[in-house]
């Protein structure tokens, strides 16, 4: 690399929802060249037409722009995008500690906002240098001065230098660019040192394998090399290493320390690349690994079925796939009485859970049934065996558990003053301990519960959203497990235990939850020939009952003229309806029954 | 004569006020569009005749809209035109349908001297405010009025239609209604409960009391479930102890005089419609004509034919689900024999799930090759009809 590393920035774009944040990164794209002149001759149209060829779909996760400041000097910029998701915050983490630098979007007529914070101390955690920018200078509510006040006072950061900018009409926005050359570090490495990079991403390719998403610390990676993943102990022989152009990939001789770049190495699933794993030199490698690796785990389960029992296949195959890219993303087979054969699938949590089925359903035309979201509980035998428990049919007899523990999580709220009494009351509904109050500034504070993860998997974040009228930010981190007064709660239909419908609850909150189960299941449950009891239990008592009455009379309307056609297409929506059941003993049970009980606090 | 049989059905879209639960096409209409329908009519009739001569008619029935609600010569037209261009047998059953408040005595008399020999009286109810509830225009009086009139020109044959369910009803105003009605010793009922059904007033008034009924949940308006099955059992009980006998789902009839056209339906056999929406079935072709009015006459005054807009030939699969869930309407039920002269399959041989779970869920009966439907298998119709549609290929 001609210019070195001083050329270089490696920087992320953080801001709350709805700032700017992605007018910004289109904007600085539009702003800059992909290529170095050099580049520029050499490479590029085959490579597109070749990428074009492939029909390859490319996830930009980061992307290389050239700059020329006005100092006539070219630089090398690599923005990295981060998800924004507390479900994926250990990616984040990982994306952010690729970079160097964070540009810091403030809405100029909103100003500072939770998730502002939030981000701020994130990037800060991992010593990044921020570059705050005002944005939407061109709104009429803008205030600049006030939001430039605002950050210097809550946040701590100099605005005097900051741009003030509007990334929708691209004004002052060179002022960004001119702002990442002065603000902003140049990464730090040697190119002497042995291979060491980070792993902040990857995506599977059916032609090329795993493309591995990498910042390089130290020395050099170029194709034929032999690499080692020090967590999975995985080795490999570099195929390809190249930078990310906007929606393509675009292949170099070399990476070398303070580079952002992907790899290729004939690797056939994303298990073995694990996100924030080190690679490093197999014959030479590095001593110690880059810090902050985690094996991440699951920590929400549910069962997912074909609505059509003979798609299973079809369901194992789309699983499999996704799963090539997704190295969180669990399964298993399982059997249930009442949907056949599914899997029980694990997901970093809920939005992740909602992202693999809706891309099950959409991408793979797949029609599911999917039983309650359950966290992992460890259940304690009398006879001094662990059982960590991801399904609540295998529950052992109570007679055989000493005690269970739950996942608890350390909750960070932010808030504005005036919800503080809500968000507190809605923590204590949630079983939530108190730990502390903070107030960051006289309008906003930050609340610290530890909180039970399941109570907060199914709704919490809507909760919150809805008491807060959308101003509380919501951060979490498995804390550990604790002791807790646990039970399963089954449904019984027709005296028939449903096992797809059995979860496990806290005591306290068990008759609330069954009372509104059997609710939910009564609306759902067409009536039949009989009387259906619909019952929610623990261990064997009833605590809730609900009644679908036996269907008495079910005639057509005068029959007219002998126009039977429309007699016949009531009688196929009467059949079509049934097709859609699964049935449990004698009773017909509509898919939707089993999806209705997954929002229960939906009123 | 020819020995095929054709059942004959005459639209009369035109009615003096719509009432609330009606979802039928008809309407309130000038007196130039009637002229013009029944133009079109006699058009079409004439049409259809020319492919018909080999067929012999049966029965006729001229429904609506209100047929006493056409202007008399118009009707007189209709009639003339039918006996003109096809070959109605001697003893041919002819219905025409009347609402009380429209029919004079002397209409009924040259009706009747036309060749109609049965009529279908409209009443509903014979409580004034339930009357007004459904927004019929005529009252009891009219009704007995009407009915003696329609004796003394000479109609022997002479059915009544009730219903159940209208809001606000009770089973000591049906009792009094059903009682009321007998007095008259008409020939035939037709006892219907009231359905809620959607682009009516009624749907808007009631539609979500209706659903809310459907689910089993309590009501504002309508009769309870329970009620309302209270108050179909109470007639149906009444009916048959006034020496009626039930033949199909909802309809009773002395002995003799169930309606010919009707159970014509139920027993496919084929049937001409005409007029907008009427429906024919010949030759296994199930047609539909528009229920656009304006196409109707537009189309039908310049002769330019067919006026249906669906024309739809029935597979074999069809023909068996509706051999099915027709034939088992009516009371007797189906003959597993008939089924096999007219498919060249065995019944069981493509209903036997459906034919064992209804027998053990007692909604159906087997006997001595035939079968039909229990009572509680007729008052759960849809849900045990709908067993007989066959899975889609």
């Amino acid at each position: 690399m001609e210019n070195g590393l001083s050329h270089i920035r490696n920087f992320c774009i953080i801001a709350h929802i709805d700032h700017g944040k992605s007018t910004l990164a289109d904007r600085l794209i539009e702003m800059t060249g992909v290529l170095t002149e050099r580049e520029m001759s050499e490479q590029v149209l085959d490579n597109m037409d070749l990428e074009r060829e492939r029909g390859i779909t490319i996830k930009s996760q980061a992307v290389r722009l050239i700059y020329r400041s006005d100092s006539g000097e070219e630089y090398i910029f690599n923005l990295i995008d981060t998800p924004g998701h507390v479900d994926f915050n250990y990616e984040v983490s990982r994306a952010l500690a690729a970079c160097d630098g964070a540009i810091l979007v403030v809405d100029a007529a909103q100003g500072v906002e939770a998730q502002t914070l939030a981000n701020v101390y994130l990037a800060l955690d991992h010593d990044l240098e921020i570059l705050p920018v005002i944005n939407k200078i061109d709104l009429p509510s803008a205030d600049q001065a006030e939001c430039a006040k605002e950050i210097e006072d809550v946040i701590g950061l100099d605005c005097e230098e900051a741009p003030r900018i509007s990334a929708k009409t691209g004004l002052n926005c060179h002022d960004v660019l001119e702002s990442i050359v002065k603000a902003l570090p140049a990464p730090k490495g040697d190119m002497n040192a042995p291979f060491k990079a980070l792993i902040f991403d990857s995506l599977y390719d059916s032609y090329r394998g795993v493309i591995v998403f990498f910042r390089v610390f130290d020395g050099v990676v170029k194709p034929g090399d032999r690499i080692r993943m020090m967590a999975t102990g995985a080795v490999f022989n570099v195929v390809e290493t190249g930078y990310f152009g906007p929606g393509q990939f675009i292949p170099c001789d070399e990476l070398s320390a303070g580079m952002v770049g992907y790899l290729t190495a004939s690797i056939k699933d994303v298990h073995e690349t694990r996100v924030g794993d080190t690679i490093t030199s197999d014959e030479k490698p590095c001593e110690a690994a880059l810090p902050g690796y985690k094996a991440v785990h699951p920590m929400v389960y549910c069962g997912m079925y074909p609505a059509d029992g003979a798609k299973y296949p079809d369901l194992r195959d789309a699983l499999e796939k996704l799963q090539l890219n997704d190295a969180a993303l669990q399964f298993e087979p399982e059997t249930s009485q009442a949907l056949g054969f599914g899997f029980r699938c694990g997901f970093l949590g809920l939005l992740h859970l909602e992202i693999i089925q809706e891309r099950l359903e959409r991408e793979y035309d797949l029609d599911l049934v999917t039983t309650a979201p359950s966290v992992v509980y460890r259940v304690y035998r009398t006879d001094g065996e662990m059982i960590e428990l991801t399904n609540p049919s295998n529950l052992p007899d109570p007679s055989e558990i000493d005690h269970m523990e739950e996942p608890v999580v350390d909750a960070e709220i932010m808030v504005t003053k005036d919800y503080v009494g809500d968000i507190m009351k809605l923590c204590q509904e949630r079983r939530g301990e108190y730990v502390s109050l903070e107030y960051v500034e006289q309008t906003r504070a930050i609340l610290k519960y530890v909180l039970p993860l399941n109570e907060i998997i199914y709704d919490f974040f809507d909760a919150l959203k809805s008491r807060s009228r959308g101003y509380a930010s919501f951060d979490y981190e498995l804390k550990g497990y604790v002791k807790s007064a646990l039970c399963k709660l089954d449904i019984l239909i027709n005296k028939e235990r449903v096992d797809a419908l059995s979860f496990i609850v806290f005591e306290g909150t068990a008759y609330d939850r069954g009372r509104k189960m059997c609710e939910k299941l009564k609306e759902n449950i067409p009536r039949h020939l009989f009387e259906i009891p619909i019952q929610a239990a623990v261990g064997g008592r009833v605590i809730a009952r609900e009644t679908v009455k036996a269907m008495r009379k079910d005639v057509l309307a005068k029959c007219y003229g002998g126009d039977i056609s429309r007699k016949r297409k009531l009688l196929e929506k009467q059949k079509e309806g049934k097709k859609r059941m699964r049935m449990i003993g004698e009773v017909e049970i509509p898919q939707e029954a089993f999806m209705s009980v997954l929002k229960l606090d939906e009123e | 004569m020819p020995d095929k049989k054709l059942g004959l059905y005459i639209h009369i879209p035109f009615c003096m006020k719509k009432c609330l639960y009606c979802d039928f096409c008809s309407g309130v209409y000038g007196p130039e569009i009637r002229k013009d329908y029944v133009k079109a009519l006699t058009n079409e009739l004439r049409y259809q005749s020319e492919r018909l001569y080999d067929y012999s008619v049966a029965s006729i029935y001229i429904g609506g809209g209100t047929p006493t609600w056409l202007e008399e010569k118009l009707m007189d037209r209709v009639i003339k035109t039918v006996f003109k261009y096809y070959n109605v047998e001697p003893a041919a059953e002819i219905t025409m349908e009347m609402n009380p408040a429209t029919a004079s005595e002397s209409q009924l008399f040259s009706y009747h001297t036309l060749g109609v020999n049965r009529l279908s009286i409209g009443l509903q109810s014979s409580n004034e405010e339930e009357l007004r509830t459904l927004g019929r225009v005529h009252s009891f009086k009219d009704f007995l009025r009407s009915f003696e009139a329609a004796r003394r020109s000479g109609f022997d044959n002479i059915s009544v239609d009730i219903m159940t369910g209208i809001p606000g009803q009770n089973p000591l105003s049906l009792k009094k209604t059903l009682s009321d009605v007998f007095l008259m010793k008409p020939e035939h009922i037709s006892c219907y409960s009231l359905i809620i059904e959607e682009g009516t007033p009624f749907h808007d008034m009631y539609g979500e009391d209706d659903e809310k009924r459907k689910r089993g949940e309590p009501q504002e308006f309508l009769p309870s479930e329970d009620e309302e099955y209270e108050l179909g059992k109470t007639a149906q009980n009444m009916i048959k102890a006034a020496g009626f006998s039930q033949y199909e789902i909802s309809n009773y009839a002395k002995l003799g005089k169930a309606c010919l056209h009707n159970v014509g339906y139920w027993k496919r056999t084929p049937y001409l419609g005409v007029g907008i929406s009427a429906a024919s079935l010949i030759d296994e072709i199930r047609y539909t004509n528009t229920r656009d009015i304006n196409e109707y006459i537009r189309k039908g005054i310049s002769s330019n034919f067919p006026l249906y807009n669906e024309a739809e030939a029935l597979s074999e699969k069809k023909r068996m689900e509706e051999f099915m869930f027709l034939g088992l309407r009516m009371t007797e039920g189906i003959l597993e024999n008939d089924f096999y002269e007219t498919f060249g399959v065995l019944l069981d041989s493509v209903y036997m799930l459906p034919v064992e779970r209804l027998l053990s869920e007692k909604l159906l009966k087997r006997d001595r090759g035939r079968l039909f439907l229990t009572e509680l298998g007729a008052d759960l119709s849809n849900y045990a009809l709908s067993m007989f549609l066959l899975d889609k290929d």
